[in-house]
């Protein structure tokens, strides 16, 4: 080991140090508590160890809300990629010398606060809200149409916030890509559609991975969203868990559906950090 | 030669950024409001403004989040700076172990950092939350955004600059401080803001961490909210906003300036 590699180690010392104590022992702590029970009063109680949480994790009861929250995310992820990949598009295509600047203004939503960009979806769905309000004046309904406290509004709020995921990489992976292979089909007689079916699509599909991947696990762990957009019927991993702890206490059983949805996000990461760089390293660099 | 992009993709693409920017506007529009019920327009009033700074229990959860948010700054621009550096130079194995490290963090659901914080400090310390508490783990998901953000910076350095200065007699903490520190500088500065934005905008981990009397501006907002649209809030929100998009501006900008590596 070199000089400047021991020099490095030594900077990354304290960080390190900070993120074992406050990060990865918090996350093994919760797989103790998950093994625990929950005392008559309200404590935590590792007497008797059992992976009895996580048989009743995978309980018919809770199946529902694990499934609710799969099909958010899943729609969302759709969405995204949908709404997302033809604008990645113009950006790369035809963003010119202002493609840096398109690309901050799809990004500066997503780091205005998350808290007040839900809200302000409140104002606008509400039932005297801002679309039901246009709607009436232009007599399209007389009635409010309820879009609040919906699967509507949840999948809406959702896409809204993690858009910025999914645009990002599709950019990236669109912008590397060599226009000349589109030309080379389009001069061998492929139609735009072939074209893009059969060059740019493939060679855009590490990115298409990656946005799907970074969509997706924001959106099975959020809490903010299902809680302020969905109604009280509204059931989701996030927000069982938060019951659990702050008002349930059933603090073993919380842990343990907290560490598995950790165990979901670390294997779509793990995957998604695949893909990505098997795309660097194939790109050339 | 540019293609001319086809006119309804181009309509698509400014369709998207409406709807991007769009709710973010009516929040603005609707705090200047004339109404308490605020669901149409009944004139424009700043009165909603001057109510925020008679209510005490704003101006407390706001005293609470720029302490804490101030703290989390300071702590984590300071081990983050370091680990960015650190990624800059390391190389194999043991780069893409902290790269792995930092990147965990940050897609950790917010729910389940929560409460991995609140069940250490209970187990470990009976800590029933608190101040302490909220700046550990403020730091704790801070952390990892200053550190790749001093690295982009420091990555694009040209490594020959500080062995220049160490060639020409400088001791390795003089050509750190007079060389690579302010050629850094600004992805620290960006570090620092965006840190301080996400500090200022927790909910989640903060609901979980905080105990009495530690109540933070979002812990108030989403307090509110559940019960309702009022026009106090909208005007809270519209501050915020204004006050995060004005650190994003100058970050994005430190960042941008007089950057090594172009492009």
């Amino acid at each position: 080991m070199g000089l400047r590699d021991r020099a490095a180690l030594l900077l990354a010392g304290p960080g390190t140090a900070w993120l074992a104590a406050f990060f990865v022992l918090p996350l093994a702590i919760i797989f103790v508590v998950s093994l625990g029970q929950r005392d008559a009063l309200d404590r935590i109680s590792l007497a008797d160890p059992s992976l009895a949480n996580y048989a009743r994790a995978f309980d018919p009861r809770f199946l529902p809300t694990f499934l609710n929250s799969l099909r958010y995310a899943a729609l969302t992820t759709i969405l995204s990629l949908a709404i997302g990949y033809p604008i990645a598009y113009w950006i790369s295509r035809h963003g010119g010398r202002r493609k840096v600047l398109l690309i901050v203004l799809v990004m500066l939503p997503f780091w205005t606060s998350y808290l007040i960009r839900t809200y302000a979806w409140m104002i606008v769905l509400r039932d005297n809200g801002v679309v039901n309000a246009l709607l009436q004046a232009v007599g399209l309904t007389s009635e409010p149409l309820i879009l609040l406290n919906t699967d509507f509004s949840v999948v809406l709020g959702m896409t809204y916030g993690f858009l910025p995921f999914a645009i990002l990489p599709l950019y990236v992976s669109i912008d590397r890509l060599d226009e000349n292979l589109v030309a080379a089909a389009r001069d061998l007689y492929a139609s735009g559609r072939a074209a893009f079916l059969h060059v740019t699509l493939p060679l855009t599909m590490p990115g298409v991975i990656a946005a799907a991947l970074l969509t997706f696990i924001p959106a099975i762990g959020d809490f903010v969203t299902p809680d302020l957009l969905g109604g009280a019927e509204t059931t989701t991993i996030a927000k069982v868990v938060q019951e659990l702890f702050l008002q349930g206490r059933d603090w073993p059983y919380g842990a343990a559906i907290g560490f598995l949805l950790m165990v979901v996000t670390l294997a779509g990461t793990l995957l998604a950090v695949r893909t990505v760089r098997r795309e660097l390293v194939g790109g050339g660099d | 030669m540019r293609r001319r992009a086809n006119p309804l993709l181009t309509g698509y693409a400014l369709l998207v950024y409406a709807f991007l920017f769009a709710p973010i506007v009516v929040l603005v529009v609707f705090s200047f409001n004339d109404s308490r019920r605020n669901f149409v327009w009944k004139g424009f009033t700043t009165e909603w403004y001057p109510s925020l700074l008679a209510n005490d229990e704003v101006l407390d959860a706001l005293g609470v989040t720029l302490r804490l948010a101030v703290v989390a700054v300071l702590v984590s621009t300071v081990l983050g700076t370091l680990l960015g550096l650190a990624l800059a130079r390391l190389r194999g194995r043991s780069r893409s172990g902290l790269e792995t490290l930092l990147l965990v963090p940050m897609v950790t659901p917010e729910i389940v950092m929560g409460l991995s914080l609140l069940l250490f400090f209970l187990q470990l310390f009976d800590g029933r939350g608190g101040f302490g508490q909220l700046s550990i783990a403020h730091v704790t998901f801070c952390l990892s955004y200053v550190a790749i953000t001093v690295r982009a910076r420091a990555a694009g350095l040209p490594a020959h600059l500080e062995e220049a200065a160490r060639d020409l007699g400088a001791s390795a903490f003089e050509a750190f401080r007079l060389v690579t520190l302010p050629l850094v500088a600004p992805g620290i500065a960006a570090g620092a803001m965006l840190a301080f934005a996400l500090s200022f905008d927790d909910y989640v981990v903060t609901t979980f961490n905080a105990g009495v009397g530690s109540s933070t501006l979002p812990l108030y907002i989403y307090g509110r909210i559940k019960f309702g649209v009022t026009p106090e809030i909208n005007a809270i929100s519209t501050i915020i906003v204004a006050v995060t998009a004005l650190a994003l501006l100058i970050a994005w900008r430190l960042g941008r300036l007089r950057s090594p590596a172009p492009g």
